[in-house]
Formats: structure tokens, C-alpha cells, sequence
């Protein structure tokens, strides 16, 4: 049951993109078509649950026991960097096709603010191990949800006519705003 | 003699001004979008979040120039971003030593500042490629720029959600308080941009 709030609480109601702000830029990036969405999603989901993992074993075998909880930023992005590259190199040897399909994403990645704000969220909230896997492939799918609603939304937003200078960022914006108004619907399901 | 001084001036100010409208991080070159939209519940915090941001730009503009010849081309990038995330780490804990209240109100986002693509962008772009005192000229005039933008955003934001703008009450009576909560930070930013699009235009 606490697995399945937690999961609910992070896809619906604290919502990654739409109510916590991280990893818009990728958002407004690869939002444009579909297909990209996709791709990016099944990166983030890889990396982000792995990266969660490590930073927790980090955080708890290496940085608590030293006393040397202040260096958490610069161990963690390290970390993250290390591992992106490395799951790129792995991915390249063993699955072409995977790599063919997540490979470009790979390197966007280190720079998602997603990756860094899961792993430190779930440090502040007191995870264990398994409800911090659970919390970031919940977070990892509810980034995903988002992207692809967003990336659908502006596809067909080709199709309209939009005022000249409210054309790309703006708009996305906007659509953004009523999309985290109507995720505040959700508001109140679980805290 | 005189003349290429005051050119080399004008360049200067040209350099330092950029950031502001031509090159705005956050309404042009629409970079660092996350904690513009997270912090900005009032002008306040988007003052302090940009001071931050600043401080961390500047520092690791002038260090990025100072060893850029030193580190080799393959590993600049983690180099770059150690440094950052030193200078982060500099501003989060004297921030929770000094200002604790606005420490707890920007939370997540400050050790989140080492992710800002503004912050990697002008390292690799600019303060890698150029000297030390034009790399800190540049860092000056994005993280000003940024501090505006947060500002701006905040100050609107306020100004809707409570009728208030740094604490100051100007209307009385309750807000819109949408404009407080998540959609109104996308909403106010898309317009935002629109309206310095326009600016920018005219100019």
C-alpha cells in the first residue's frame, strides 16, 4: 500500500514537470515530435532509477560513515556523469539497437536536473533503498507522462494558428500552465 | 590612441549589457527554466536565487578561464562542472548559515543550480575560450541578467497571486492565487517571453 501511494504521489499529484519543476529543459527541447519523446523517456527511466540506486549506496556506505554529508552535490554529479557515459559505452557493446534508440539522449541527460533532484529528494524524504527505486521510476514514469502529453499537444499545435510572436516557447508555456492546472485536480489524493 | 580606448569601452559595455535584453538567459536564450518557474513565488526569492546563481557564475567563469589550458579537451566537461559544483557547495552552506529562512524557501533548487544549463553553457562556451577579466564580465552580465528575469517573474507573480510585491502591499483584498501556485509560473513565463520578443523587436 505505502509503494502504491508513493507511486501515485509522484506520477499525479507531485507531478515532476508540472508541479516541481525539474526537467523542463529537456521538456521544451524534445518535445516537438513524438518519436523523440519516446526515446528520451526510455533513457530517463534507465538512468534515473540506476542513478538513484548508486547515490543512494553512495550516500549511505561512503558519505555518512566519513562524516562528509557536504560534499553530497559534487560526489552526486560525478556519479551521474560517470555512469551516463558508462551506461553509453555499455550500451553500445552489448545492444546496438537499444543504443541506436536511447543513445542520443544519453548525453542530455547528465545535464536533467531530474536525475540530480530525485536523488536528493530521496535523501531529504528518508527512503529505504527499495521505496527510493520505487519513488524514482514512479518520478521517472510521471517525467514521461509529461513529455509525452506535451510532445502530442505540440504536434497537433502545428496545425494551428498561433499569433507570430506567441509561436514555439511561449505557447509551450502556456500549454504547460493549463496542464499543471489540471493536474491540480489530482491535488488532495494522497499527501 | 583615444578612439580605440573608448571603442574597446563600448565593447565592454556592450559585453555587459547583453545579458539583459539581446542575450537574457531566461527570455531569449530561454536556458534555466526550472528554477526560474520553481522559486519565483515572490520577488524575494527570485532576488535570492539569482544573487546565488550569480555568485556561483562569476567564480566558476574566472576559474574556468584560469585552468582552461591546464585541462585536457576529453575530461573538460567533468572539470568544469567539479568546479561548479564546488562553488555551489560554497553558497549552500553559507546560505543556510546566514539566511536560513530564504535557504528553506528555495530548497531542492540551490543544489540544483550545478544542473543549470546557463551556468555549464557560458563555461564551455564562453569562459573556456576567453580570458580571465572578459570571462567575468560575461559571467557578471548573465547572472545579473538572470537575477532581473527572476525578479521580474517573481515581482509579477506576487503582484497577481497576493497584491504585493517584496512584502509591500499595493492592493487590497485577496490575489489571484493561481498565479502563486505551478500553472502560473508557466503562464506569466510564456508571456513573459512573448512581451521581450516584441521589445526586442522594435529595439
Amino acid at each position: 500500500m505505502e509503494y502504491i501511494l508513493i507511486i501515485i504521489s509522484a506520477v499525479l499529484v507531485n507531478n515532476i514537470v508540472l508541479t516541481r519543476f525539474l526537467g523542463l529543459c529537456p521538456c521544451l527541447g524534445v518535445s516537438n515530435r513524438f518519436s523523440n519523446a519516446v526515446g528520451m523517456c526510455g533513457a530517463v527511466i534507465f538512468v534515473m532509477t540506476l542513478a538513484t540506486i548508486v547515490t543512494y549506496l553512495v550516500n549511505t556506505y561512503i558519505l555518512n560513515p566519513l562524516h562528509i554529508g557536504y560534499l553530497q552535490t559534487v560526489a552526486y554529479i560525478l556519479v551521474i556523469a560517470a555512469l551516463v557515459q558508462m551506461v553509453e559505452i555499455i550500451l553500445k557493446k552489448v545492444s546496438r539497437p537499444l543504443y541506436q534508440a536511447l543513445g542520443v539522449f544519453l548525453p542530455l541527460i547528465t545535464t536533467n536536473c531530474t536525475v540530480l533532484g530525485v536523488a536528493i529528494l530521496v535523501i531529504q524524504k528518508e527512503y529505504n533503498l527499495l521505496e527510493s527505486v520505487v519513488f524514482a521510476m514512479a518520478n521517472a514514469i510521471g517525467f514521461s507522462m509529461a513529455l509525452i502529453l506535451f510532445s502530442s499537444i505540440r504536434e497537433q499545435l502545428d496545425l494551428a494558428d498561433v499569433p507570430e510572436g506567441m509561436r514555439g516557447t511561449p505557447i509551450t508555456l502556456v500549454i504547460a500552465g493549463l496542464l499543471s492546472l489540471a493536474f491540480m485536480g489530482f491535488a488532495g489524493i494522497v499527501h | 590612441m583615444m578612439s580605440i580606448e573608448r571603442s574597446r569601452a563600448i565593447s565592454i559595455w556592450k559585453n555587459f549589457t547583453k545579458g539583459f535584453l539581446r542575450e537574457n538567459p531566461v527570455f531569449v536564450l530561454v536556458l534555466g527554466i526550472c528554477p526560474t518557474l520553481g522559486v519565483t513565488t515572490s520577488a524575494v526569492n527570485g532576488l535570492g536565487m539569482g544573487l546565488a546563481a550569480t555568485f556561483v557564475l562569476v567564480m566558476s567563469n574566472m576559474v574556468v578561464s584560469l585552468i582552461k589550458s591546464l585541462v585536457p579537451d576529453d575530461v573538460r566537461i567533468p572539470c568544469f562542472i567539479v568546479v561548479i559544483a564546488s562553488f555551489v557547495t560554497i553558497v549552500d552552506l553559507v546560505m543556510s548559515a546566514y539566511t536560513p529562512a530564504l535557504h528553506a524557501q528555495l530548497g531542492l533548487f540551490l543544489p540544483l543550480i550545478v544542473v543549470n544549463c546557463i551556468i555549464l553553457g557560458r563555461a564551455e562556451a564562453y569562459a573556456s575560450k576567453n580570458p580571465v577579466w572578459l570571462s567575468v564580465i560575461d559571467g557578471l552580465s548573465m547572472g545579473l541578467g538572470f537575477t532581473f528575469a527572476l525578479t521580474l517573474l517573481g515581482g509579477v507573480r506576487e503582484l497577481l497571486g497576493s497584491g504585493a510585491v517584496f512584502g509591500h502591499k499595493f492592493i487590497t483584498g485577496d490575489g489571484i492565487l493561481v498565479f502563486i501556485l505551478a500553472p502560473g509560473a508557466f503562464i506569466v513565463l510564456g508571456y513573459m517571453i512573448a512581451l521581450v520578443r516584441l521589445v526586442n523587436k522594435t529595439d
